[in-house]
């Protein structure tokens, strides 16, 4: 296993060269690497059409917001998309990050072209964080309600929401109103230092 | 005079009994057929992966028996698989056994309930009732296992709740059932769990025969099932599909024998493949996989009635002590409140783990930074991939054939809509 791995880093520093991979890691027998926004398109292309490498399936990809990230302790772009990617004929994974450029204004190329199952989870990353996928045949909501406004996955939205929806007898139909309940934290979020409790 | 041609377009759902759920489909018609099918999903979306960045890791675990409503094990396994990953724990043999056990069970169950309602939607009620005569012992299980019969939490990192009961619980005399007809219903259930999911593996071969006498070689089946929803396996591996939809069309891949997790690689079992690519091939290798798994069950029978041990790890940052230490050492009890309270922390890293569904490769990438919650969980669902293909599957067929397609990819609405 770990000489796959090994064999595969090499072949993805040879196939792509150091201006497509802005770094590249090993971490619980996954390999990650990280694509500069401008030239994910064409990576896009070699990752699948490089013999050695030849991931033919793209199993999942999503947004990310990292904004709240070690509780604010972030320091670098907010939006990303992360791929995975799966090479059938060899039998191995690879995750690819790509950072959005612009916080206020995610945008990246679509790979739709590349890999067309990839449709619909860019359309999710649009819904839920607001990413736009340039060159996306068909970039509409899907998850949310239609006429939804805002991107409810990003950490500043509110777990409630902003509006609720309920049946008013005078108007006799469905009326939107702002949300009644309060946000509560029973469990809150803490990270420990390292080492805490001696393990 | 010429007639006038106009093109349609239907609202198929969200109320459709052949929708398998809450799905609108907006179909394009030219006369009956669809020109283009456009799905509207997300009617049963919760936000399960939002929910759960605010709550602990442990507390999440019941919503994942409610991604995919029929399949529930299945969905814990993989959660569970991604966080053990992180943590680097590795799992007692024996609640491995009881994990790939379950998760055969769950396939069969899954298989049952799709069988049924694609059949009940091509025009053969009787399946339906068939197959839910099995799935009742197999839920039976499950109850006696976790205490539910649909929605366990069974599964937890680093094992599996609790081993598996000694005694199987019986059916009681009532106003409708005299005492002789209790005793037949109880013949199986005298022994522990173990011995009747043997009896049951016994039985079921047959079961599956009589199934496959209906549907098999009835003329009416293959006319619904037989060039329908063709898929290239080309196109298959383009459109991201996974499971009975990419073995359909010819690829061999499955992640039990291609990226082995738990002991399968210790098992005996083989990995049926079709040729054609239609909505036949994948019943066919549906109902091969049926009669695998039952071999696989079989297997684990075997090897938990001769090997005992324990069935989650033994680190209380992870597990709960037992309930006696708890009781009795302070150690212990400061051990379970704090990990029911403030729950387990996670090293900051991320993980993708995942298991061969029932319905294809669900998987769970998971992103900590070191908190007690998860920073980001991101579900990777089967269903969602093979439903964004159905417009290019059902392009120039029937409406009657939009029906088949559906039922052949095995959607569930709780794991797309998520």
């Amino acid at each position: 296993m770990a000489n796959k791995l090994e064999t595969l880093m090499d072949s993805l520093r040879v196939a792509l060269g150091d201006e497509r991979i802005a770094s590249m890691k090993c971490e619980l027998n996954e390999v990650t690497i990280e694509v500069p926004a401008a030239k994910w398109h064409e990576t896009a292309l070699l990752l699948r059409d490089t013999p050695a490498l030849h991931f033919e399936s793209c199993i999942d990809c999503c947004g990310m917001d990292y904004s709240a990230y070690g509780d604010g302790a972030w320091q670098g772009l907010r939006f990303a998309a992360v791929y995975h990617l799966t090479s059938y004929k060899h039998n191995i994974r690879l995750r690819v990050r790509v950072f959005c450029a612009d916080d206020d204004f995610p945008l990246l190329d679509s790979v739709v072209d590349v890999w067309n199952g990839i449709n619909w989870f860019e359309r999710e990353a649009f819904d839920l964080y607001g990413i736009l996928f340039q060159g996306h045949p068909d970039l509409r909501r899907i998850l949310t309600d239609y006429g939804f406004v805002g991107h409810p996955f990003r950490k500043d939205f509110p777990l409630s929401g902003y509006v609720e929806m309920r049946y008013d007898a005078e108007q006799k139909r469905v009326i939107y109103q702002p949300v009644t309940i309060e946000p509560r934290e029973i469990t809150p979020r803490i990270i420990r230092e390292e080492n805490y409790g001696g393990c | 005079m010429a007639a006038e041609i106009r093109n349609y377009t239907l609202n198929f759902g969200p109320q459709h009994p052949a929708a398998h759920g809450v799905l609108r489909l907006v179909l394009e018609l030219d006369g009956e057929v669809v020109e283009r099918a456009d799905p509207h999903i997300g009617l049963l979306h919760r936000g399960t992966e939002k929910l759960a960045e605010s709550k602990t890791f442990i507390q999440s675990l019941p919503y994942m028996d409610r991604l995919d409503y029929v399949s529930m094990m299945a969905n814990e396994h993989a959660y569970c698989m991604a966080i053990e990953k992180m943590l680097g724990l590795e799992v007692p043999l024996r609640a491995q056994y009881i994990r790939v056990m379950f998760d055969e069970i769950t396939r069969i169950l899954n298989h049952l309930l799709w069988l049924g309602a694609h059949a009940l939607d091509c025009g053969a009620m009787t399946m339906f009732l068939y197959c839910f005569r099995e799935r009742e012992d197999l839920m039976d299980c499950y109850e006696a296992v976790s205490g539910a019969r649909l929605h366990a939490a069974y599964y937890r990192p680093g094992g599996v709740y609790r081993d598996l009961p000694d005694a199987m619980p019986k059916y009681e005399a009532s106003k409708l059932r005299n005492a002789e007809a209790i005793k037949k219903m109880n013949y199986n259930r005298e022994g522990s769990l173990l011995d009747f999911i043997e009896d049951f593996t016994n039985r079921f071969p047959t079961y599956v025969d009589e199934y496959e006498t209906l549907l098999t070689d009835n003329r009416v089946w293959k006319q619904r099932t037989v060039g329908i929803g063709v898929v290239s396996p080309e196109r298959a591996l383009q459109l991201g599909m996974t499971g009975a939809m990419l073995r359909g069309s010819g690829i061999a891949w499955d992640l039990r024998k291609k990226q082995p997790y738990e002991v399968y690689d210790k098992l005996d079992f083989d990995i049926p493949v079709g040729v054609n690519g239609d909505c036949y091939d994948r019943y066919l290798v549906r109902i091969e996989e049926m009669r695998q798994s039952n071999r696989i069950i079989k297997q684990c029978v075997a090897w938990l009635k001769g090997n005992k041990g324990p069935v989650i790890v033994d680190n209380h940052k992870v597990a709960p002590p037992s309930r006696e230490a708890m009781k009795s050492n302070m150690e212990e009890l400061i051990h379970h409140f704090k990990l029911f309270t403030e729950g387990m922390h996670v090293p900051a890293s991320e993980a993708y783990a995942a298991v061969e569904h029932p319905k294809g490769e669900f998987g769970i990438y998971l992103v900590s930074d070191g908190a007690n919650k998860p920073y980001r969980l991101k579900i990777r669902a089967p269903g969602y991939a093979h439903l964004s293909s159905l417009d290019e599957m059902s392009r120039g067929h029937m409406i009657s054939d939009v029906v088949a397609i559906i039922g052949t990819q095995d959607i569930v609405f709780g794991e797309v809509d998520r």
